[in-house]
């Protein structure tokens, strides 16, 4: 005991000595962003950037299940630890309006960056706030959406397609509406298959931080469900709780009760893409950003998988996910900040960030003649951000996702009340979050 | 119950109750310490052997999660890697094996440094604080002595999401966000209390006579407290002391909300350990594995005094 | 362990008043050293503990939104009027009754039944109270984060075991995703943690039991039953009651464990206070309101550990 505490006082003693608050280094830069696979390609992309300036990059990955939490709480410390933020496009809402962000038109300007260059789609939902109009708080620089993957190898058994012709009438292929995936989820779902048993689809579940809504909506959409009324803001009554909308969350719990895996209530993308990976179901639904790594596993990879857009229903829509990349306010590295974004913004390297597995946004990657044959999932990709729609992007959105995970889980993964009475509880806590912002 | 035997004496219990009860004291311990055991034994498996069914108690050892503990890899395709130099080293062998390439190192060591320096250093100000006010309230007439005592001893019922609220709206005005400067004060102020009344249990049991006679001896009061009653009192600073430690070291709500980088700590960072998907649970039983090692240390020298530690001294042997 | 007898000294009204040293002081006076060795403490709680409480009381009448730089406007009671009449945060309230009076009862019970088992002073009983106390001592984050693996339905030990045990099928339940499983799969692992505790202060009850009383029911031929209804059980009571009491705040505080295991899920079926109030403050960032429930659940636990502690004492004096 003695020992112990005369090396507890020693090292305590050493260490109110040396300074607690370690400047960083000069010319090195942190970047913040989602922990994920396109995170990890950019920290192999990086490598040129630090070869070619001499700034060491530093980076801070959170999982997405944490990610909005901690970086919302960093940015509202006005911390220091992001010099760049890849922040999500919700936030820009929030970050502009507070001043997170360093708004870039100047910087665009004198660096003779054009937002015509990128997908109009990413501008608007990764860029622009207020929506619409030419105030750029991020350059696009990961285009996503949700899609889905299939077994493309059991999806041509021979057997498989007998039977399933048999049953549903119609050619075991990837589905076209939300009905022809049902089927085959349940087509899937506990069948052996190659002694193992199997299930229909993996969809998103999560409660904690934004999984389950990312699920729902990208859902609903195409069943009808609408935010406000387009031609009055904020106006939400029979929009958000319509016939429609209503449609659209019954299926998507009967889908969850009907055709995931057992243990599938809490899952998001990782979870997501694990079921699919580890050869547990027939169809998974995800952010595109995760074919990359799937299409280059040895296990479900190659020609075993195949890619599909959302499946349409009255409307044709996808979630929009994806993110551009900001300079944050309170750095004292902004130099080396813009540096990067300028570097960033090369062609060669906006080709390079789509060889490794990121998704660029760059029209010079995406309408390149040779793009669509540059990856078996570059169609359906292409395809997917022509019919994106986003979560809401206000300053309160962080207000507006806790109710809408709240309610959705309630109803589809804890069995509490019905459709109607989760978006009528929806509608009832959007609008307060409004009337408590003063916007209606 | 000890009814078994008849002629049993109350001070020593009969050799078949014993047995008895030994057998079922062994069974739980054994059954509680499962966790904790595959804690162990998930670290040193491979990812695929990891998530197999049914889980696998025999395997063939790796430290492949530990080399994903210490690194961040990027998926690339076999011609990306086959165009690469050689691998150095068996991480890196097995890294290539999984078609992936080693990134950079992860944020694992510079976190551990964090829990160990705000450990440390709020742990030497929170014994250091508490030592000079239990000795003021062992020996002196302070008014309000009761008052003050149960004050102190309040300040740890709040919830802690409840405290890091306004300690967060302070930190951020403060510039403290995300510092280790931050913690190490908040976590002194959460353990001050703490090492208060324990230490004041210690010194009361010190007999003031000693330092009496020190001082009739010619001592002053401060040289009679340096040295009479610390050195009497070694013992239960060095309990207090790992006491503080153990909180600071598995604290997570304030850490989780008031650090985000610079100053995070192993637990929040623990959870965020994830692979190419979910969790990669055998880097995060590596993480776990190497987290708990000082604990289990530090629980086995404590053994003595846990029961006063846990209970604020309310309990005394 | 060793065997010397326990003493509970919670809230002692001061011990031994202390004699007025009968030497001359030379140097700083005795008040003059009290006030500064109780200082800093003093003041280092006052900045990291009362000015915030006393800020977190004038936020909670404000509408203030720490994410947001607009003014701040004084709404009076309004956020207090919002919780009391909201019935999320009444299911919350009844999340964490269910889980702070089941993991009370359940480590109460099994606590005292081990620290009983263990009195009987086996051979090794040492050895093994050191290991049972492992768990109490680790992180419930970086713990209760392993667990969630335990609980996996397809891959985890835990629904492992039962199949094993009762040939139910391992994926036809799930732990953390069913309603009706979620709240006992939080109480379980906070059991596993937590009973040691609860049968480390047991045991210094039942060893504080001096022989003699003991030996005075055996000469009156007691039953062994009698013995433990009238003299076991009564006398290690206040031990008892103190588990109660410090098991009872840290789970009404309980945010670690749940937020890592289901934070809250599925639905809001283990939404309890602190998740709740996390939410509301850190993601939701309604601050003044968060505060209002801050203060709420505050004025709750030291209001309930005050009712307690008298109840305590009043059983310490018979």
């Amino acid at each position: 005991m003695k020992r112990l505490l005369a090396i507890a006082g020693a090292v305590a003693a050493a260490m109110s000595l040396t300074p607690m608050h370690e400047a960083k280094a000069e010319g090195s830069l942190t970047l913040c962003w989602a922990a994920w696979d396109p995170a990890n390609a950019l920290v192999e992309l990086s490598k040129d950037f630090t070869a070619e300036s001499g700034v060491q990059m530093k980076f801070e990955f959170v999982p997405w299940t944490s990610y909005a939490d901690r970086f919302l709480n960093e940015l509202n410390s006005k911390g220091k630890l992001c010099d760049l933020i890849i922040g999500d496009s919700q936030w820009i809402g929030g970050a502009a309006e507070n001043g997170h962000y360093v708004k870039l038109n100047d910087f665009f300007e004198k660096e003779h960056i054009s937002m015509d260059d990128f997908l109009p789609a990413t501008v608007v939902g990764y860029s622009e706030w207020p929506k619409n109009t030419p105030n750029y708080w991020a350059l696009p620089a990961m285009g996503d959406v949700v899609g889905w993957t299939y077994r493309k190898d059991w999806f041509s058994r021979p057997e498989l397609q007998q039977e399933f012709k048999a049953k549903y009438g119609w050619d075991l292929d990837a589905p076209k509406t939300y009905d022809q995936l049902k089927q085959i989820g349940e087509f899937f779902q506990g069948r052996k298959i190659d002694g193992k048993t199997v299930y229909g689809a993996s969809i998103y579940t999560e409660r904690g931080s934004e999984g389950i809504t990312m699920g729902v909506t990208n859902v609903l959409y195409d069943w009808g469900f609408e935010y406000q009324n387009p031609d009055k803001p904020y106006d939400m009554k029979g929009f958000v709780n319509s016939p429609d909308a209503v449609a659209g969350l019954e299926f998507y719990k009967s889908l969850y009760k009907c055709c995931t895996p057992p243990g599938a209530s809490n899952v998001y993308m990782g979870e997501s893409a694990d079921a699919f990976k580890s050869g547990q179901v027939a169809m998974h639904m995800n952010f595109a950003f995760t074919w990359p790594g799937l299409y280059k596993d040895e296990n479900v990879g190659g020609d075993k998988i195949g890619f599909f857009a959302n499946p349409a229903e009255k409307k044709h829509f996808a979630q929009l996910g994806g993110q551009g990349i900001s300079v944050v306010a309170y750095s004292d590295h902004k130099d080396d900040a813009f540096k990067y974004i300028k570097w960033f913004v090369k062609p060669e390297v906006q080709a390079k960030w789509w060889k490794l597995g990121g998704f660029s946004c760059a029209k010079s990657v995406l309408n390149d003649p040779g793009f669509t044959k540059s990856a078996p999932y570059a169609q359906t990709f292409l395809d997917s951000m022509s019919i994106v729609k986003d979560f809401w992007a206000e300053p309160s959105y962080a207000q507006l996702l806790q109710a809408m995970q709240k309610r959705v889980h309630d109803y589809v993964v804890a069995d509490k009340g019905t459709a109607q009475e989760a978006l009528d509880s929806l509608l009832k806590d959007w609008t307060e979050v409004f009337e408590d912002n003063g916007k209606i | 119950m000890s009814g078994l035997s008849t002629a049993h004496s109350v001070v020593e219990p009969s050799a078949t109750s014993k047995r008895v009860a030994g057998a079922l004291v062994i069974a739980y311990a054994l059954i509680t310490l499962i966790p904790l055991l595959w804690i162990v034994l998930t670290s040193f498996k491979t990812p695929p052997d990891s998530i197999a069914y049914p889980p696998k108690l025999m395997f063939q050892p790796s430290i492949e999660g530990y080399c994903n503990l210490f690194t961040t890899r990027t998926r690339q395709t076999p011609e990306y890697l086959a165009a690469m130099p050689p691998p150095t080293g068996y991480c890196d062998r097995a890294v290539r094996s999984r078609n992936m390439v080693i990134a950079g190192p992860s944020n694992v060591i510079p976190r551990f440094t964090n829990s160990i320096i705000i450990a440390f250093g709020s742990t030497f100000l929170a014994v250091f604080l508490g030592t000079l006010a239990a000795y003021a309230f062992s020996r002196f007439r302070i008014p309000l002595k009761d008052d003050l005592l149960f004050f102190i001893l309040s300040t740890r019922m709040m919830p802690p999401i409840a405290v890091a609220i306004p300690i967060y709206l302070m930190y951020r005005e403060l510039g403290l966000s995300d510092t280790l400067l931050g913690m190490i004060l908040l976590y002194t102020a959460v353990n001050v209390s703490l090492a208060v009344w324990l230490l004041k249990g210690f010194i009361d049991e010190i007999p003031r006579e000693y330092e009496e006679a020190a001082m009739i001896d010619g001592y002053t009061r401060l040289q009679a407290f340096t040295k009479i009653v610390l050195p009497q009192a070694t013992t239960g600073i060095a309990a207090t002391a790992i006491f503080c430690m153990i909180f600071a070291w598995n604290e997570y709500a304030f850490a989780v909300l008031l650090t985000s980088g610079e100053a995070q700590t192993m637990p929040p960072f623990i959870p965020f350990i994830i692979g190419e998907g979910g969790q990669d649970w055998p880097a995060v039983a590596s993480a776990t594995t190497l987290f708990l090692i000082p604990i289990v240390v530090f629980t086995v020298l404590l053994r003595k005094h846990l029961l006063r530690g846990i209970t604020f001294g309310a309990v005394r042997k | 362990m060793n065997e010397h007898s326990g003493t509970i000294s919670i809230a002692d009204k001061a011990a031994a008043t202390p004699r007025p040293v009968a030497v001359r002081v030379r140097g700083l006076s005795d008040k003059g050293i009290a006030w500064l060795f109780v200082g800093p403490t003093i003041v280092l709680l006052l900045a990291i503990n009362i000015f915030p409480l006393i800020w977190t009381i004038y936020l909670s009448f404000t509408n203030y939104a720490a994410n947001r730089s607009g003014e701040v406007k004084n709404v009076g009671t309004r956020n207090y009027e919002r919780i009391l009449n909201d019935a999320d945060i009444w299911a919350a309230m009844q999340a964490t009754a269910h889980f702070v009076i089941w993991t009370i009862a359940i480590e109460t019970v099994l606590g005292f039944a081990l620290a009983y088992l263990i009195d009987k002073k086996f051979r090794g009983h040492g050895f093994w109270t050191t290991l049972l106390l492992l768990p109490m001592m680790l992180s419930p984050a970086v713990v209760g984060n392993f667990w969630k693996f335990l609980y996996e339905p397809q891959i985890g030990l835990f629904n492992y075991a039962i199949s094993y045990l009762t040939g139910i099928d391992r994926t036809s339940f799930q732990m953390l995703g069913e309603v009706s499983l979620a709240p006992w799969a939080i109480v379980i692992v906070d059991v596993w943690m937590w009973t040691p505790y609860v049968m480390l202060i047991c045991l210094a009850g039942l060893r504080s039991i001096p022989d003699y009383i003991y030996e005075a029911a055996e000469v009156d031929r007691a039953s062994p039953w009698r013995q433990f209804v009238s003299i076991t059980l009564p006398m290690s009571m206040p031990f008892i009651m103190l588990a109660v009491l410090f098991r009872g705040i840290e789970n009404f505080k309980m945010f670690d464990l749940i937020n890592l295991l289901t934070s809250g899920g599925p639905g809001s079926t283990t939404e309890v206070a602190s998740i709740t109030l996390k939410r509301a403050a850190f993601e939701s960032w309604r601050t003044g309101y968060s505060s209002a429930f801050a203060i709420i659940l505050f004025v709750a636990v030291f209001g309930l550990a005050n009712i307690y502690v008298k109840a305590l004492n009043k059983v310490k004096q018979r």
